[in-house]
């Protein structure tokens, strides 16, 4: 069974287990770093040349293969994924640089206060470090189009919260975490709202449907502050 | 063309399902009941991957406009056809006008009414399935409203033929002789061994109880809760249709066709392909139990359902070509 290999999730190594049985999760051992999230997407693009492979879901740092029908043998499979990560080099994806403007604060942006506690920090602080920093798409996920963005100042990461909004808007700029994002659909989110940006992510019958590909970069700046 | 003429919530148009963009965050939602929906499509002599109405609530009227053949699959349930009853789970025919009611099941959660040719809405992103969170796919994107026409893209197919339903046909899995409980096999996944032993073995024990929290999207279940060693925060990682997961309160959350692409919370376990669809016919308040299996035997288990589908093709092509030999001119205008 491959779920044996979870007891080395504290060591160097990468973790593979199955998740049913067309369904497998690699996870990169070590911090949410850039360098890692290469390698990710090194290993995606291997894996897309696997005939078995139907679907690649990147995470952060980790990356699901759903295959077109269950590997007769998940260890040759995971053996495979582990040889790639360890032979390939890192993926540098030269992505596009996104300038979004948000409106920080106000009642788009209500968990700014919790950040704030969370943190230590006075609201303003949190915003000058929210937008000082420069983000990178690792991955999209959860909502058509969101972006799980790395980049967040570990000064201002904030845990998801207990108890989610029931209605966070579309556009809705966030921490969870260590990831930032900005929010897809209008709908129930754990992650803490900071404020709010007038952009699109996802339109199915524009092509790429996406608005963000993996790889590129997002700049925040206030439009406004509400504290 | 049929009309709706009476519908209530979360009635949509699926098909088996969006595949190839889970990397931009959209889920593959589709049919809960693949099987039902491929049993439909295959007595009408339908693609497998053609559309059809997946009805969640009831009653479920439609009238056809022309004529046309269809099929009622997944539950047993009162089916009328200008109040005259007719099977579920075979090919009946309408005329142009006739009025197609779906009442509440007796056994099922889940039907879908298929026609011949299947449900012509655009494909959207190489499916018809309603996406309901991205508001795309299916009909607008949305769930099924009264007055809503649908186009069907063929005409009658030969009729007065049908299937035995898979809950008779593919015995239950560990059947313990519990008429009541659903036991669903599951493989453990990536975090169960971070569960306390106390909690892994309440996993498989516990008779879990599907909440009303429960929809296309997740089941909830209800038990005592399951703790793990000590808290942990995950990065996001892909989720798939039957992952368990164990949100902080400690209740397992089954992901079915409309989960998200993405998560957060400790997986425990994965419910293996072959039987997701019997928790998509198990309604709220069902008590369903998880039995532990391995990947050889998750695999193994979906050779039944495919034996099971090869036989209705074959039995379905037999008595179409017996029906055409029969009656060259009058066996309907299916190419």
């Amino acid at each position: 069974m491959l779920a044996e290999a979870v007891t080395h999730a504290a060591s160097d190594l990468p973790v593979v287990s199955m998740i049913g049985t067309r369904a497998m999760l690699f996870e990169a051992p070590g911090e949410f770093t850039l360098a890692q999230q290469r390698q990710i997407w090194a290993l995606m693009e291997e894996a897309g040349g696997r005939s078995d492979v139907q679907e690649l879901i990147p995470g952060v740092t980790n990356l699901m293969l759903v295959f077109s029908v269950p590997p007769e043998q998940p260890r040759k499979v995971a053996d495979w994924l582990r040889h790639a990560w360890e032979t390939l080099p890192e993926r540098h994806i030269k992505g596009r640089l996104f300038e979004v403007g948000v409106r920080y604060g106000g009642a788009l942006g209500e968990d700014l206060a919790h950040v704030a506690a969370h943190t230590g920090l006075s609201p303003s602080d949190v915003i000058s470090i929210h937008h000082a920093g420069e983000y990178t798409v690792c991955a999209l996920g959860s909502a058509p189009g969101f972006g799980y963005l790395h980049g967040l100042d570990p000064r201002i990461a904030t845990p998801r919260k207990a108890v989610p909004s029931l209605k966070m808007l579309a556009g809705t700029v966030t921490i969870g975490g260590m990831q930032a994002g900005i929010s897809a659909l209008t709908g129930p989110n754990g992650w803490n709202s900071i404020g709010f940006a007038e952009v699109a992510l996802f339109d199915p019958h524009r092509d790429p449907p996406a608005l963000f590909s993996i790889g590129d970069r997002i700049r925040f700046h206030p439009e406004s502050i509400e504290l | 063309m049929i009309t709706v003429l009476e519908t209530s919530a979360l009635n949509t148009v699926q098909d088996l399902g969006r595949s190839g963009y889970r990397q931009l965050g959209v889920g593959t939602s589709g049919a809960m009941d693949p099987l039902a929906l491929q049993v439909g499509n295959i007595l009408l002599g339908n693609q497998p991957g053609d559309a059809g109405i997946e009805i969640q609530t009831y009653p479920f009227v439609i009238r056809f406009e022309a004529a046309g053949s269809f099929a009622v699959t997944g539950v047993d349930a009162a089916v009328e056809l200008d109040g005259h009853p007719v099977l579920p789970w075979s090919v009946e025919h309408a005329a142009a006008g006739q009025v197609l009611t779906v009442g509440p099941p007796r056994r099922g959660a889940r039907a879908y009414v298929c026609v011949a040719g299947g449900l012509d809405v655009p494909l959207v992103l190489g499916s018809r399935s309603t996406q309901l969170r991205g508001g795309f796919g299916g009909l607008s994107g949305r769930p099924l409203e009264v007055d809503d026409a649908l186009k069907i893209a063929g005409g009658p197919a030969s009729s007065g033929y049908g299937a035995l339903p898979p809950a008779a046909a593919l015995s239950r899995p560990c059947d313990r002789g519990e008429g009541n409980v659903v036991t669903l096999r599951a493989i453990p996944a990536t975090d169960y061994h971070l569960f306390t032993g106390a909690a892994r073995d309440r996993f498989w024990q516990t008779e879990w109880r599907i909440t009303p929290q429960s929809d296309r999207v997740g089941y909830r279940l209800k038990g005592d809760p399951l703790a793990l060693q000590r808290p942990i925060e995950l990065r996001s990682y892909g989720i798939v249709p039957g992952i368990v997961q164990v949100p902080p309160a400690g209740e397992p959350i089954v992901q079915m066709a409309d989960a998200n692409t993405a998560g957060g919370y400790p997986r425990i376990a994965g419910v293996i392909e072959a039987d997701l669809w019997r928790l998509a016919q198990a309604r709220i308040g069902t008590r369903i139990r998880f039995a532990q299996c391995d990947h050889s035997q998750g695999v193994a288990a979906m050779q039944p359902i495919a034996s099971y589908l090869d036989d209705l093709r074959m039995m379905v092509a037999l008595y179409r070509g017996s029906v055409q030999r029969r009656a060259p001119l009058t066996s309907g205008t299916q190419a």
